[in-house]
């Protein structure tokens, strides 16, 4: 029964096909993987804009969208309608072509990498040999649209938001991609499916996921703040800052494709999501060994909402960074941290079992963040915090 | 024609045209493009040896791409650093004004 | 001659062309990023995994992306005044046309071309790995310094000169 459930779309996908003849039937297993991934993630990306403003509404002291359905729940359905229904404006100057076509630029390599996140047990649209290299140069090729809307607008404000925008994502793909590197190396291998079942089994009643190493959490925390600038999410949306660029680099978007802008951002949103699940989080493995019953998918759907549900905490609760320090962030802190955490990565490999182990790692991991969070603040210290009231 | 043949000569047609970019345009950024579309022509010929060729279990092939490729990234690095570095002194990138060195 | 690749290699060649001889920079640059992924794309059929997906993230993901910052830093994206090839431009087709008609006659009488179909050959991730650290660990490690002092050097070239030197 538990399996069943477990493998319950894998089974009903296998059903599907076997009603095609048969030459026909790998191009048809293709195009069901794709309008699954397509529209699973399309649903989760509206209710995803709905949980985003009523969250943050309720951070700041106010009720998000409630007006459309109950609770606001048909929202996301009036944003899409105005989205459609919205006159396209483009500028008079402005490069057709390549404004046309970035949106697209941006929304096909998102897919594309969401296609080799596990999503559960048996359920990998594409199994490939080196999946997260794959994910990584899909995810560069995100870069090239923000590029191309932001300099098709002839618009300065626009060029200013796309340099910044790439200039923040080539910087902090560095980071992101070391911090990946260390599980890459404890797993063995760059297929996503085989990191998930290096994650399998529990020693005890703890999983064995790589975020509960030193090492592990150590890279879990730096993939999650480059994987929040790859997305130009706050803290790191100073390209797109509403109070200073307008809409930085898609300034001159209106209607649909401005919400293919939206779109591209929160799947990316959602593919670095799954990939940090994948690498650190075991996947769509149970936390603990008695909820195995429960079907994989419903894991990873749980942790990818929790991921969310911090994102959507952070934005609401840390103010933007400027350039500088953004910049300074990643190069002279995330990077260096990186390097120690891959040299701690091997060192915990190669040490056995015991105390000392965690010991001397965690020891390592420490003292690496206490030392460069030191050099980072350069020496300034933060004043006592005094509070005023009016009378 | 074998499938060798036809890669080989779409790598030699490849580098001819990056060949002929960089000769006849006046930009150097231009001609930095042609080189990286030769250095690609390169690479794309020793894969085809690779595939098609005899003892592809060495893996030379693949191997030196992966280095080629390297290589060409800290050259396009390092080149477009020298034609900033150009452009702050003569305000232009026209490599037909740059004859300072001449004759 | 499959269909695929004759479609793959008739866009690569097309957009290598208009990386060439379109007078906007930009679109230059656009033209070469779809070369690149056109090549890649040509890197997977040829059952090289490991090289396409490096190749799109290097070339696509920095190498263009570095050449468009250049493209922006040096004022290259107002359209030029003058004329876009420079003035011995005949002699460097003709040259280039040399070249390739040496490279195919080359090419089409060779023996080396007419062997017999193999395979398709393996190069999983953990073979390349074990080459690189057993075979050609002494290249990994001379890569290694080389993109350190291509780094370094670039950095110091492009840097802005110091007041009064």
């Amino acid at each position: 029964m538990v399996g069943t459930l477990d493998q319950i779309f894998v089974t009903l996908k296998h059903w599907l096909v076997d009603f095609v003849p048969g030459q026909y039937q790998s191009v048809f297993s293709a195009l069901l993987s794709v309008a699954a991934i397509v529209l699973t993630f399309a649903t989760l990306f509206a209710l995803t804009t709905l949980l985003e403003r009523k969250g943050l509404g309720r951070i700041q002291n106010r009720y998000g969208p409630n007006r459309v359905g109950p609770y606001g729940l048909l929202q996301p359905i009036a944003d899409g309608l105005k989205a459609l229904t919205k006159e396209d404006v483009i500028p008079h100057t402005a490069d057709k072509v390549v404004h046309f076509i970035a949106p697209l630029v941006l929304v096909v390599p998102v897919f594309l990498a969401l296609a080799v996140v596990p999503v559960g047990r048996n359920m990998t649209a594409l199994d490939m040999d080196a999946g997260v290299l794959f994910f990584f140069a899909a995810g560069a090729a995100t870069e090239l649209s923000v590029f191309m809307a932001g300099w098709s607008s002839r618009n300065k404000y626009s060029l200013l938001g796309a340099m910044r925008a790439i200039a923040q994502m080539i910087s902090y793909e560095v980071p992101l991609i070391l911090s990946a590197v260390t599980v890459i190396m404890a797993a063995g291998s760059l297929s996503a499916v085989k990191i998930v079942e290096a994650q399998a089994g529990y020693c005890g009643i703890v999983p064995r996921w790589y975020v509960l190493t030193p090492w592990g959490l150590a890279g879990f925390l730096l993939f999650m703040v480059a994987a929040t600038a790859e997305s130009n999410r706050s803290p790191f949306d100073l390209p797109e800052s509403e109070s200073e660029l307008v809409a930085g680099y898609y300034t001159e978007y209106s209607g649909f494709k401005f919400a293919l802008f939206f779109l591209g951002e929160y799947l990316g949103l959602f593919a670095v999501s799954g990939l940090g699940i994948t690498l650190f989080l075991g996947g769509w493995h149970a936390p603990l060994a008695a909820l195995g019953w429960v079907p994989s998918w419903f894991w990873f759907f749980t942790k990818l909402l929790a991921l969310i549900a911090v994102f959507i905490w952070v934005r609401g609760t840390l103010p933007r960074l400027r350039m500088d320090q953004l910049m300074g962030l990643a190069w002279k802190f995330m990077v260096p941290m990186a390097l120690v955490n891959i040299i701690v990565a091997g060192l915990w490999r190669f040490m056995s079992a015991g105390l000392a182990r965690w010991a001397i790692c965690f020891g390592l991991v420490a003292a690496a963040y206490w030392l460069l969070g030191r050099s980072l603040a350069g020496g300034k210290q933060l004043a006592k915090r005094v509070y005023r009231y009016a009378d | 024609m074998t499938p060798l043949a036809l890669y080989l000569l779409f790598s030699a047609l490849l580098f001819s045209i990056g060949l002929a970019g960089a000769l006849a345009r006046r930009n150097a950024i231009i001609v930095l493009i042609g080189i990286e579309l030769m250095l690609n022509a390169a690479n794309l010929n020793f894969i085809a040896f690779w595939r098609y060729g005899p003892n592809p279990q060495a893996l030379t092939g693949v191997m030196f791409v992966i280095f080629s490729i390297g290589v060409a990234a800290a050259e396009a690095a390092v080149g477009l650093a020298l034609i900033i570095s150009i452009y702050r002194h003569y305000r232009t990138t026209n490599l037909d004004q740059m004859d300072s060195m001449k004759g | 001659m499959t269909a695929s690749f004759a479609i793959i290699a008739a866009l690569t060649l097309a957009s290598a062309v208009a990386a060439m001889s379109l007078r906007n920079l930009v679109h230059c640059v656009l033209m070469l990023m779809v070369t690149f992924a056109g090549l890649a794309v040509l890197y997977l059929q040829l059952g090289a995994q490991f090289v396409g997906f490096a190749q799109i993230l290097i070339y696509i993901g920095a190498v263009a992306i570095l050449i468009v910052f250049a493209i922006l830093l040096t004022r290259g994206s107002e359209p030029p005044r003058q004329s876009i090839f420079s003035a011995t431009w005949v002699v460097g087709v003709g040259i280039a046309v040399t070249v390739f008609g040496l490279l195919s006659a080359m090419i089409l009488s060779s023996r080396a071309v007419t062997r017999e179909m193999r395979p398709l050959p393996e190069a999983t991730v953990r073979q390349i790995g074990e080459q690189l650290m057993n075979k050609y660990v002494l290249p990994l490690e001379v890569i290694g310094l080389l993109l350190t002092a291509a780094l370094i050097g670039a950095v110091i070239i492009a840097m802005h000169e110091k007041e009064g030197k």
